[in-house]
């Protein structure tokens, strides 16, 4: 029998984490001698007062979408992909590969060809460590943290010593053509009369990572599928009796993952910068971590989680523009969001799971009392 | 061709050098991971202890304070890891990522706010540092043909912190392997209920475990910002704490094995640096980046049980729940 009621499970645990890691932030700010509500007036003007906050907010979250759905489609199979990092990077390069070497003649046929190719990359690239775990029983979290290495070395190599165009310097792809550049939130809602900032780098892969978002809660809650790998995380022994493999599933999970995790290249290398640059993936692997977690890994959760990591990536980067307050603010508050709603869950449940408990047998007394 | 180029005495005393904080970091980890609490945090304490350390040696001129405070860095961020995975029996993992981001970013802003030198501290002085201890008869010695210049170049000539760190590994080995204290220890990794059993505490023995952790974490990272190098710099570990989980892996859980893992490493590391060396010794070019990967990409093998497979202690990663 559940102690708490679904609505204190799904709603109030996360919150009440949520709050924990906001106090602890605060007194972080007020630590090094500035005012945490100026603080976030400032984040709260900077990411959401404009378009062009906004355009920047929900370009981040695109990017968080991406990778939280990819650690969650993992979770619900009880594995821990610490890899997406790596895996994006990869589907940056498949994304890459795709456009520089077709000629494609407008954006919306090569946008689909560069998600299968960054979801393509992406997969193989969480392929291995699947493989490894399923037929090996090596740790996935251990591969798939040394995939990461593999992947930025790999990385590396191919721009410094294959993609890189001739007497550039920096090591970084050629730019993309003009016909594969993606239309702004400012392109895609200028026809409806709304006017949104051109600066902005929020482009129409949100779209595809809404869609995203909807395909992942159909496939987990509404698919023989999804139960089968739902039941393989609970309990994988059950699942076992209940005739579901599990090489099958630990491979099916990790390649949804590793291709959700690669797509976000669509967004961050073929949307905004156009080309593929070494740092492209800005951790964006390891937020979807947090993300998740604090999502309760469903997507609908890590669509509102990676808009919050989203408003405080565009937070962030005002703050540090316009105080002293370092851009590593963000990584601190990533951090205690992780342990608070990850690692420390129990510290927040326990109580609270004391609390419905008494408030119940209170209850009951008085029904009792009553009779 | 020329082979023996390869192992110039300024690579191996390069390699020793980068092998120290690895190797510390492989220990501490060692402790934890037999003990059943995965530790993916290592990474993060050794940043938090490099910049305390560096930071208090800054500050006061002293190094052994600076060595002090990055011990207690590394603690805090232990007791946080083991209250999360002990405690409360949430998942190690986790813990571990968060720990290794709160360490990333706490100490750029505490050095911003401290020196405003964009997230690293001053430039360590003499005081400041660990200098090179000249071991007895090193100059004397020097002048003996091939075991003068070993004596005097590579094994002589280093930071206390090196012969610390090596005197860890049979010091590790005795504790793990000749006391009962070690004995508990291992078998709290392998088997937490008959420890239990025999009226021992669980959680007693695991956060002792995670202390040593903790303290050899520091001492690692101290060694990074005051001893490698004068002074921290944001991010200055560069995934060192991963490499070191890949060489516990690499060494299966063993003292000894741990040091040749990480004095591997440490080769591959510092082998890396020298290009030229590398060339001339093989007549071609190794990419740089296949140097770089080289380590992850062995552990990955060993991990697949291709050369021997490495199985991590029985009880790991699993929070222990006492039957009532």
């Amino acid at each position: 029998m559940d102690v708490m009621p679904k609505w204190a499970e799904v709603v109030l645990v996360p919150l009440i984490s949520l709050i924990l890691a906001a106090i602890l932030s605060a007194l972080v700010i007020l630590a090094i001698g500035e005012d945490p509500v100026a603080a976030v007036n400032l984040m709260i003007t900077g990411a959401l007062g404009s378009t062009y906050g906004w355009g920047y907010t929900l370009y981040y979250a695109t990017n968080f979408m991406f990778t939280g759905l990819a650690v969650a489609v993992a979770f619900h199979a009880g594995l821990f992909n610490i890899g997406g990092e790596g895996q994006a990077m990869l589907g940056g390069l498949g994304v890459a590969l795709v456009l520089l070497f077709v000629d494609w003649p407008h954006w919306s046929i090569a946008i689909i060809a560069a998600t299968l190719g960054a979801a393509l990359f992406g997969a193989v690239w969480a392929a291995v460590p699947a493989y490894l775990q399923a037929k090996r029983g090596s740790h996935i979290v251990i591969t798939t943290i040394m995939f990461n290495f593999i992947a930025a070395a790999v990385l590396n190599y191919m721009l410094v010593n294959q993609l890189r165009p001739k007497g550039a310097m920096d090591p970084a792809t050629a730019r993309f053509p003009e016909a594969v550049h993606l239309p702004s939130l400012h392109d895609l809602l200028a026809p409806f009369g709304i006017a949104f900032s051109k600066a902005a780098p929020a482009n129409v892969s949100l779209i595809i990572a809404l869609i995203a978002c909807v395909l992942v809660w159909l496939l987990i809650w509404r698919t023989p599928l999804g139960l089968e790998i739902r039941s393989y995380g609970k309990s994988g022994r059950a699942a076992k009796y209940a005739g579901i493999g599990s090489v099958r599933i630990t491979m099916i999970a990790m390649l949804i993952s590793g291709g959700l995790a690669g797509m976000m290249a669509i967004n961050n290398v073929m949307g905004e910068a156009e080309r593929l640059v070494l740092n492209a993936v800005e951790g964006a692997g390891f937020i979807g971590i947090a993300v998740a977690l604090m999502g309760r890994s469903h997507p609908f959760g890590v669509f509102l989680a990676a808009i919050l990591f989203g408003f405080l990536y565009q937070g962030g980067a005002e703050l540090a523009l316009w105080t002293s307050i370092p851009r590593e603010l963000i990584v601190v508050i990533q951090a205690l969001v992780i342990l608070f709603t990850g690692a420390l869950d129990n510290m927040v449940r326990m109580p609270l799971e004391r609390i419905f408990l008494a408030l119940r047998s209170a209850r009951s007394k008085d029904v009792k009392a009553a009779e | 061709m020329n082979f023996l180029a390869l192992f110039d005495l300024t690579v191996l005393d390069t390699t020793l050098r980068l092998a120290v904080p690895l190797l510390l970091a492989c220990l501490a980890g060692l402790f934890s991971e037999r003990a059943g609490i995965f530790d993916i945090g290592l990474e993060g304490k050794m940043l938090a202890a490099a910049f305390f350390s560096a930071a208090i040696a800054a500050v006061s001129g002293n190094v052994w304070l600076g060595l002090l405070a990055g011990i207690g860095a590394s603690l805090v961020l232990s007791a946080v890891h083991g209250l999360a995975s002990i405690t409360f029996r949430g998942n190690q993992l986790i813990s571990g990522v968060a720990i290794n981001f709160l360490a990333a970013g706490m100490t750029v802003l505490i050095a911003q706010d401290w020196f405003s030198q964009g997230g690293r501290t001053p430039s360590l002085t003499d005081g400041g540092r660990f200098g090179p201890i000249t071991l007895p008869f090193a100059d004397a010695f020097s002048a003996v043909p091939v075991v003068g210049p070993i004596y005097a170049e590579l094994i002589s000539g280093h930071s206390i912190l090196v012969y610390v760190a090596l005197l860890c590994v049979p010091g590790t080995w005795y504790i793990l392997f000749r006391t009962r204290f070690g004995l508990r220890l291992r078998a709290v990794g392998e088997n937490p209920a008959a420890v239990d059993t025999a009226g021992v505490s669980v959680v007693g023995l695991r956060f002792v475990a995670v202390g040593i952790c903790g303290i050899l974490c520091g001492i690692a990272g101290a060694y990074l910002a005051t001893g490698l190098q004068a002074g921290f710099v944001k991010d200055m570990t560069a995934g060192r704490g991963f490499i070191a989980l890949a060489a516990l892996i690499f060494a299966k859980w063993r003292p000894w094995h741990a040091l040749w893992a990480t004095l591997l490493f440490g080769y591959l590391q510092a082998i890396a640096l020298r290009p030229d060396i590398i060339e001339g010794a093989l007549g071609f070019k190794v990419q740089v980046q296949l140097l770089d990967a080289l380590p992850y990409i062995l552990t990955v093998v060993i991990l697949a049980g291709f050369v021997g497979k490495a199985i991590p202690p029985r009880a790991g990663g699993e929070p222990y729940v006492k039957e009532r």
